[in-house]
């Protein structure tokens, strides 16, 4: 079972660039508060279409989608990624 | 009028001569001296100190690419020089894949000299690592660019010259700096003829992922281009605005006195595409176009040779 959560946590940690400790980050922090840059933010989005096997439409290539963990895991819902997936 | 329709009409008036590559030209003197008369004509509004004005060469060091981000969101743009570093053991094996191979580039390695990603790059490099005073710093660069980006159309030039008014200080500061010389650029490029419009606008950040940066740079409005006609009725950007937040404070590591990364924000005026819409607006034959543009550019009856 793959939880989408810590694949996202997973993905910020490799990919965001950021100062903190991502894995105690609740759901809701601001991303880009805690040191998410634009630029860091396209490579969390291909990371994140990697991990997923998603693609993301233009509508959510927004700065907006990456905001916080939850922003993403709603993101990744509209395109069809569950909570938690076999 | 249509863009091949204009690139002819260029051409056939000799003011541009095709280099044999895509978006490579020679200019006439003529052409030239419409060009140094925009120079001399948006030089004489701006306010930078004497001593902080400057002619950057068309190339930069390698690590002012890097340092920029520029080879983060437009690596499809940019242009590094490389060269044979081999001695006279390796020289024969060389020569003989430059007669008989079509990818003797392989052999070359790469420099660390690059193209001009934009005029005011390496003016940032030169702040690396240092303070400037907090009531900021004005520089006038102009430098030659170069964009990877081969096309039939005059309007997109590879090698190109920007003309730059740069700010280094505040956000506040940086902000005031570009929205005056938008205010003041538009003016100062109707006063030719020219049909100015200001336009939000995005920079062409490379692939999918980069429309995060484009429609981030588009939700806080960071760039405005002036645009007017240029190769046809189309407008296109002939300058711009833009505020870098702290984007460059952050990258070469150039902070305020008073504490915390150095904001900036450039005016760029497009030397090569405001003498195309010049043209495009008044005609091909400069010594026809309205007296007072001539006067303004300093141009003189003469069309062939610079005033």
């Amino acid at each position: 079972m793959i939880n989408t959560i810590d694949t996202i946590r997973e993905v910020l940690s490799s990919h965001g660039q950021m100062p903190v400790d991502v894995s105690v980050l609740s759901l809701t922090a601001d991303l880009y508060q805690q040191g998410l840059t634009s630029h860091a933010s396209v490579n969390v989005m291909l990371a994140l279409e990697d991990a997923f096997e998603v693609e993301f439409p233009d509508a959510l290539l927004r700065k907006s989608t990456f905001e916080s963990i939850a922003a993403i895991a709603a993101a990744l819902e509209t395109l069809g990624i569950e909570e938690m997936q076999d | 009028m249509q863009t091949h329709e204009f690139r002819a009409s260029l051409l056939d008036a000799g003011l541009l001569v095709n280099s044999g590559g895509d978006g490579i030209f020679q200019r006439s003197f003529t052409f030239e001296s419409i060009v140094r008369g925009v120079e001399s004509y948006a030089s004489n509004a701006g306010d930078a100190p004497a001593n902080q004005r400057f002619f950057f060469a068309p190339v930069m060091p390698l690590a002012t690419l890097v340092s920029s981000g520029y080879a983060h969101s437009f690596p499809n743009l940019m242009g590094v020089v490389s060269s044979f570093a081999g001695s006279d053991r390796e020289l024969p094996a060389f020569l003989g894949k430059l007669d008989t191979d079509d990818h003797w580039m392989s052999e070359l390695t790469a420099s660390d000299v690059a193209l001009s990603s934009a005029a005011c790059h390496p003016l940032f490099s030169n702040f690396s690592h240092q303070s400037i005073p907090e009531e900021g710093l004005l520089y006038e660069i102009q430098g030659v660019c170069f964009r990877h980006e081969p096309s039939i159309d005059p309007a997109r030039m590879q090698s190109f010259r920007q003309h730059e008014f740069v700010y280094l200080g505040t956000s506040d500061g940086a902000l005031a700096h570009r929205d005056k010389w938008i205010e003041l650029g538009s003016d100062l490029l109707r006063e030719l003829g020219l049909d100015v419009q200001v336009v939000v606008a995005n920079d062409p950040f490379f692939g999918r992922a980069g429309r995060i940066l484009a429609n981030g740079q588009i939700e806080k409005e960071l760039k405005f281009e002036l645009t007017a006609p240029i190769s046809s009725d189309a407008p296109g950007a002939i300058a711009s605005g833009n505020y870098h937040e702290d984007h460059m404070g952050r990258v070469f590591d150039i902070t305020i006195l008073a504490g915390g990364p150095m904001h900036s924000a450039c005016f760029g005026l497009g030397l090569d595409r405001i003498t195309l819409a010049l043209i495009y607006a008044h005609g091909t034959d400069v010594s026809q176009w309205p007296r007072d543009v001539r006067a303004l550019l300093s141009i003189s009856n003469s069309t062939t040779g610079p005033s």
